[in-house]
């Protein structure tokens, strides 16, 4: 009746956005299945977020890039070099952390809007400008590791960012305490937004959905959060990488669709030109987007670097595809202008779990690169199909 | 007795519901030199994509008889085999390629699937020598001037074994001497027995070189006029472009007084570093607060250039002049200088660089003043449905929903929402560059009714516009504008489609 017919209309109209939810949905059963429930286990999870995360910042920045037309392809080396700085930092100069980290965040911005100066002033195609700065800095990060090969990295603090776990304060039933307590506030957080968007909207005298449907939304998302919580916590709680890859979703999820700046953002990117003449500043928002691709890759070396507890002469190598693939898995349009924050993140975490499960179910390493780029492909065929629909 | 080389009969082509031509009839003679005129928009250019092929045969109604068969012509090589080529007003050639290489483009000579370019050198000097440029065929195109580049485009054309030749404008961007040369050679070229339609805005050429003359009004034919009955002159010519009465379509304002100067340009020109070349010059114009003031002129005459360049200089032209807004002398060097100064500007290409068309209603209504709905850098979303629906009712936009992309709308839709955000901008004044193109006549009404309550309201309106109906049916007064000049100034009461063809055709 009524409900499923709302519900049913509401899915299919919004086919594009619930794709790859959908999409992460099947694959997580999938895996679950075949792996019998391995997959989903605590311990699995966690480390399929933590392998994640470095992907996911340089995919929700990557996601900013292509919709206002450009790209970036110096982000790869970029991270790998900003996190041979950061080991550098910290073993050889002994610099605090709580110096290191800010600098490294600072360096890539500066890296940014190097690559947004070249693309907006000089009018450089970005393909081509951060081509070079890919090159640069591949160059930058093997003259910096050359002499000491591998740098080992013995500050506990910096290495917890990729490795470790908030802490516990206590365990109930042999579950994580903060991380419960996180996962509620969460919980309260989504429900009382989403209460108060709708009593504005009814406020305004503005048309919502009905109580049923926005009641079973309330409990569905309600309920993923609570679980995907109840699961980390059965391991070892929410890991570092995982809480700073919510804060980034959370920054710019905001940024991106509360703000006048991100409203500038996809105007740039659906018509620069009335955007110009609408009276934004387009070079300003070209420079911006790259400053923030900038820190996000800086951000990506140090997550790397942390896990990896030590900066390598390879690091880096194809994050930038990697990002780019996620962003697309994501939803984003090269034609520019369409592509949320949100779907960047959900984009990096279908592709780690693509890999994840292979690896779990020990698919030789040929056969994952054909699957991912099926996968890839798929996605972009999904978008242009259902874009053509609307 | 001469034969037609071409019939075209009871030629009818719609634009998703608008009509563009409908039951035109068009013959040509053999040999002869036969000139199509008309108003922009009469459906000139239309009428010759019909011919060339480039709307394919079942996309329009009626026959094209060419050398006494019906012709199906599906793409443009299709017209070519049998002779007909056509050059378009913006020239098709390679400007980084030789002339050679472009004389033969698409048209390689082979030999075994391999280009003889000795044999092109050779053809494309022999084609060089019938249009009589003296340029080495090793030029690039680039190093030419436009009077020149006609002139390949001419031998290219010939090598092509041109039968009928269709010109789209020849010498609109060409100086005095070029034109003069140009129309020459298409005499010398008639004497070689080839057809030629050529489409002009300029009356002096019409008079000086055409056989026949063709006049075509809102999609129709008016009438054909013949040289040899002395039928070609400025007066019939003019009288049969414009020839429609004013219809009861402009709404009726009462005559209000106007206030003080809201804009003034002294000396204004603008140079436009990309095309090299002065696009606006010397022009000195005013516009008084509750007026309407409407700029009239063919497409090309500098009317957009101007606009832009008051608009906060947003093609980045060298300008030159004086701007002065309500008694103070202005720089405006970004648009969003001249937002602040209460100007709007509504653009010519709505689609090109005026909507975001994946964007849905509300964000394009909201997007040159987002300042306007947000407080602190953040957006207030209701805030933003409020207004969006405000306008939606008051322009009255048909539309699902706010939320429909604006991509999805018809064309006068599209357009209301346009000025839905730029009235939401709150500008005292208010471009509206080619406010009713391609929009069906209600709402043109519309927009017309919504103009003189803004005028009403103390607002001021520039109306650039080439539908000389409208010119004289909205304006309190008009300027006419031809080569980035102002030609003329008529306060409404003198103007009428006659004097105002005459200074735009100057």
């Amino acid at each position: 009746m009524g409900l499923y017919k709302e519900a049913k209309s509401l899915i299919s109209e919004n086919i594009r956005d619930y794709g790859m939810y959908i999409a992460l949905f099947v694959i997580i059963l999938t895996f679950s299945f075949m792996t019998d429930g391995l997959f989903m286990s605590s311990r699995n999870i966690s480390n399929l977020l933590d392998s994640a995360g470095y992907i996911a910042v340089l995919a929700v920045g990557m996601t900013l890039v292509i919709v206002i037309r450009h790209i970036d392809l110096s982000v790869g080396y970029v991270a790998g070099f900003l996190g041979a700085i950061a080991a550098i930092l910290l073993t050889q100069a002994g610099v605090s952390i709580y110096i290191t980290i800010p600098v490294i965040l600072l360096l890539g911005i500066v890296v940014g809007l190097f690559n947004g100066f070249l693309v907006a002033q000089i009018g450089i195609p970005s393909f081509v400008a951060t081509l070079a700065g890919m090159l640069i800095f591949r160059g930058a990060l093997l003259q910096v590791t050359e002499k000491t090969g591998t740098i080992i990295i013995q500050d506990d603090r910096f290495n917890a960012i990729g490795n470790g776990y908030i802490p516990s304060l206590s365990q109930v039933n042999g579950l994580h305490l903060l991380s419960l307590i996180v996962g509620l506030i969460g919980i309260l957080l989504y429900i009382y937004s989403e209460i108060s968007t709708r009593r504005n909207k009814i406020k305004y005298e503005f048309e919502v959905v009905s109580k049923g449907i926005f009641v079973l939304k309330l409990t569905f998302i309600s309920a993923i959060i609570a679980y995907l919580t109840w699961i980390l916590a059965g391991y070892n709680g929410f890991s570092w990488t995982v809480m700073i890859m919510l804060l980034v979703v959370i920054v710019y999820h905001f940024l991106t669709t509360k703000t006048v700046l991100g409203r500038h953002v996809y105007a740039v990117g659906s018509n620069p030109e009335a955007a110009h003449l609408s009276g934004m500043n387009v070079k300003k928002i070209t420079y911006m987007v790259f400053g923030s691709m900038g820190m996000l890759a800086a951000l990506s070396g140090i997550l790397f670097t942390a896990r990896l507890q030590s900066a390598t002469t390879t690091a880096g190598t194809l994050f930038e595809l990697d990002a780019i693939a996620a962003a697309y898995v994501g939803g984003v349009s090269s034609a520019g202008g369409v592509g949320k924050v949100t779907g960047a993140i959900i984009g990096a975490i279908v592709m780690a779990s693509l890999s994840n499960g292979m690896n779990l179910l020990g698919v030789g390493i040929s056969y994952q690169y054909i699957i991912r780029g099926g996968v890839l492909a798929g996605a972009v065929i999904f978008d242009v199909m259902t874009r053509k629909k609307r | 007795m001469s034969e037609y080389i071409l019939e075209m009969k009871q030629i009818s082509k719609n634009f998703s519901g608008v009509k563009a031509l409908s039951n035109v009839n068009f013959k040509v003679e053999k040999g002869e030199i036969h000139c199509l005129i008309g108003e922009n928009g009469a459906g000139k250019s239309t009428l010759m994509k019909v011919l060339s092929g480039v709307y394919p045969y079942g996309s329009y109604e009626g026959d094209i008889l060419y050398g006494g068969n019906v012709q199906q012509f599906n793409k443009i090589s299709d017209s070519v085999k049998t002779g007909i080529v056509i050059i378009y007003q913006e020239l098709a050639l390679f400007p980084d390629l030789t002339v050679y290489e472009n004389i033969f483009a698409g048209n390689e000579v082979k030999n075994g699937g391999i280009v003889d370019w000795n044999k092109t050198i050779a053809e494309a000097k022999k084609m060089l020598n019938k249009v009589k440029l003296d340029v080495n065929p090793d030029t690039l195109i680039k190093d030419l001037g436009v009077g020149k580049r006609q002139l390949v485009e001419i031998a290219k054309a010939l090598s092509k074994d041109v039968k009928l030749l269709i010109l789209d404008e020849p010498t609109a961007a060409l100086n005095e001497d070029d034109s003069e040369n140009l129309l020459e050679l298409l005499r010398e070229l008639k004497e070689q027995g080839i057809t030629c339609i050529m489409i002009s805005h300029k009356l002096k050429e019409v008079i000086s070189i055409a056989d026949k003359a063709t006049v075509l009004r809102d999609g129709q034919t008016i009438c054909t006029l013949d040289a040899s009955k002395g039928e070609i002159n400025e007066g019939t010519i003019i009288k049969n472009m414009v020839g429609r009465a004013i219809e009861d379509i402009y709404p009726k304002r009462e005559k209000q007084a106007f206030g003080g100067k809201i804009l003034e340009l002294y000396n204004w020109s603008a140079y436009d570093p990309q095309l090299g070349r002065q696009v606006v010059k010397n022009v000195n114009l005013h516009v008084k607060k509750g007026e309407i003031v409407g700029i009239a002129g063919l497409m090309g005459s500098g009317r957009t250039e101007l606009a832009l360049s008051i608009f906060g200089n947003a093609k980045s032209y060298k300008v030159e002049g004086d701007l002065v807004i309500a008694g103070i002398s202005s720089m405006l060097r970004h648009p969003s200088d001249a937002i602040k100064a209460g100007i709007a500007y509504v653009t010519e290409d709505r689609k090109g660089d005026g909507l975001f068309l994946i964007q849905d209603i509300k964000s394009n209504i909201s997007a040159a003043n987002l300042k306007g709905i947000s407080s602190n850098g953040m957006i207030n979303d209701n805030e933003e449905i409020k207004i969006a629906d405000h306008y939606k009712k008051s322009l009255t936009i048909k539309a699902s929903s706010l939320e429909q992309l604006v991509g999805n709308l018809s064309g006068g839709n599209q357009q209301k929402v346009s000025l839905g955000k730029w009235l939401f901008v709150g500008p005292k004044l208010l471009i509206l560059d080619e406010p009713t193109r391609g929009i069906d006549v209600g709402a043109k009404f519309e927009i017309y009714t919504v103009m003189n309550e803004l005028i009403k309201a103390g607002m001021s309106i520039i109306m650039i516009s080439s539908e000389l109906g409208e010119v004289l049916g909205m304006s309190d007064r008009v300027y006419v504008m031809a080569q980035g000049e102002i030609k003329g100034e008529l306060l409404i009461e003198e103007a009428n489609q006659e004097n105002i063809m005459q200074l735009a055709t100057q």
